[in-house]
């Protein structure tokens, strides 16, 4: 496993997340109906960072809440790892609201399904759209970003890496190679 | 993450991580339980077998309600009414059971070692819900958690198991369970409830009930079997709430700091007086509702293993 490139620095992120903000506010008509959910848990930590850029650009504070997709995947029986669960934060209706599902990379696709199921276990909303860091590319199911910080494609035996500073100690975005040779 | 065993037959041996990793999993579970919608698909095309050789209603309807809660088909067996009364063995039962092809096995039992031998007969995942009186691993599990919940630790705190324990499954689990997690663990009752040697399990006896209360932050209090002939132990149930029926006086009067736990069903005015039943120190009802999200977090753990 070694690093290829660095893709986004801390100035970077800053910026395509502030972009990402803006473009929720336009499309949404401001934050009235808008809720934040972060997936965790690099999502988690994103949807903070949105959440702060909106307060600061409309000076509003949409509920902001947190999703573990856990309980919902489809890989119980062909992952060897037992995936740890943690716990779903949302304390908040969701039920007519627009959801801005908030996650770091949008790979095969799995992970938005299962918070799709997830959600709808918790009311239901007006709209959900999805937002994403990274789109890497790779889908296998039939699902769309509605707002995206970057489009990179990539080789299947690369993998992305988010690192954000609550819980990796910087802000950056990796391109890691991950074949064996 | 994942526990160390395949089954959860007693908290003898289990160790310190898979106990902590049981009840943070019950923790996500418990946000479960709090939601409009009360489950989710985990579990789903799993089938889980509850086995009760002896009757229960809490515990049963907590695992129930867990497994269907998980998503999990269940079919429950009861003694009465089985081809038990057509004279066939335990042993044949279960696997005419197995050949149905189920996944998990929740166990109950009046004989204690009934879910071991299970898993030399069975590829299945066992649970015990209670094996004689040996073991009944789920209600100390959901005690500990109950206890983390109230006081936020487990590490050096005090508590004694009170009644009869010479007949209590659940005390067993419990001094296993809690000295694994550091707590110190102490017994109160009657001689004739207290069974000989219990010091080698490093636990204080105690036969004076207001020094029990003054001197620990917990009380787990244990149901006085009479089915189980705990009648022979003491001259009379009046005689037993005198000497060590836990009432708000004895509370008030020796410690207002104390957490009171009982597993239930409560015979009122015997081992609990009706007030302190329905007072405020007792989490009674809490640890019914945490009995489904520990059970969850252990038929998830067990469930999704590999």
């Amino acid at each position: 496993m070694k690093i290829k490139a660095q893709l986004i620095d801390e100035a970077g992120l800053n910026r395509t997340i502030t972009r990402l903000a803006h473009e929720i506010l336009e499309r949404n008509k401001g934050s009235e109906n808008i809720v934040l959910i972060g997936m965790r848990t690099r999502g988690e930590f994103i949807a903070k960072r949105i959440h702060e850029k909106i307060k600061e650009i409309d000076k509003s504070e949409p509920p902001l809440g947190v999703l573990d997709v856990t309980l919902y995947r489809d890989d119980f029986r062909t992952r060897l790892k037992q995936p740890e669960v943690s716990v779903t934060n949302i304390t908040f209706d969701i039920n007519e609201k627009d959801i801005i599902l908030i996650d770091d990379v949008l790979f095969s696709g799995r992970t938005a399904r299962a918070a799709l199921d997830a959600l709808m276990d918790l009311g239901r909303p007006n709209t959900i759209q999805l937002c994403v860091l990274i789109d890497r590319g790779h889908r296998e199911m039939p699902i769309r970003p509605d707002f995206v910080g970057k489009n990179i494609p990539t080789s299947i035996n690369e993998e992305i890496k988010v690192k954000m500073k609550e819980i990796d100690g910087e802000d950056a975005v990796y391109l890691i190679d991950i074949s064996e040779d | 993450m994942s526990l160390s065993s395949k089954h959860l037959l007693g908290l003898h041996g289990v160790p310190k991580e898979d106990i902590q990793t049981i009840l943070d999993t019950a923790t996500t579970f418990r946000e479960v339980l709090e939601r409009p919608i009360k489950k989710v698909p985990t579990l789903q095309g799993k089938t889980v077998v509850n086995l009760f050789y002896e009757s229960s209603t809490r515990t049963r309807i907590s695992f129930e309600l867990a497994q269907k809660r998980l998503s999990a088909d269940t079919v429950n067996f009861s003694k009465a009414g089985s081809s038990t009364s057509k004279g066939e063995t335990f042993k044949d039962t279960v696997k005419n059971i197995e050949a149905m092809k189920i996944d998990m096995i929740v166990v109950r039992h009046s004989s204690a070692g009934v879910p071991h031998y299970l898993t030399k007969i069975t590829n299945a995942n066992i649970i015990n819900a209670g094996d004689g009186r040996h073991e009944h691993p789920t209600q100390a599990l959901l005690d500990m958690y109950s206890i983390r919940e109230k006081t936020g630790r487990l590490e050096g705190l005090k508590v004694c198991i009170i009644g009869d324990i010479a007949h209590s499954r659940v005390a067993l689990s419990n001094i296993f369970g809690l000295q694994t997690m550091g707590a110190k663990v102490s017994v109160c009752g009657p001689a004739t409830m207290i069974p000989k040697g219990i010091g080698n399990l490093g636990v204080k006896v105690y036969h004076d009930i207001d020094k029990a209360i003054a001197e620990h932050d917990v009380l787990n209090v244990l149901r006085i079997q009479l089915e189980r002939a705990a009648g022979s132990s003491i001259p009379s149930l009046r005689e037993y709430h005198n000497y060590f029926g836990i009432t708000s006086e004895r509370i008030e009067k020796n410690n207002k700091d104390v957490l009171i736990l009982h597993p239930g069903p409560i015979n009122r005015g015997v081992e609990l007086s009706s007030d302190v039943a329905d007072g405020p120190y007792q989490v009674i009802l809490d640890q019914v509702t945490n009995g489904v999200a520990i059970r969850m977090a252990v038929l998830y753990l067990l469930g999704t293993m590999n």
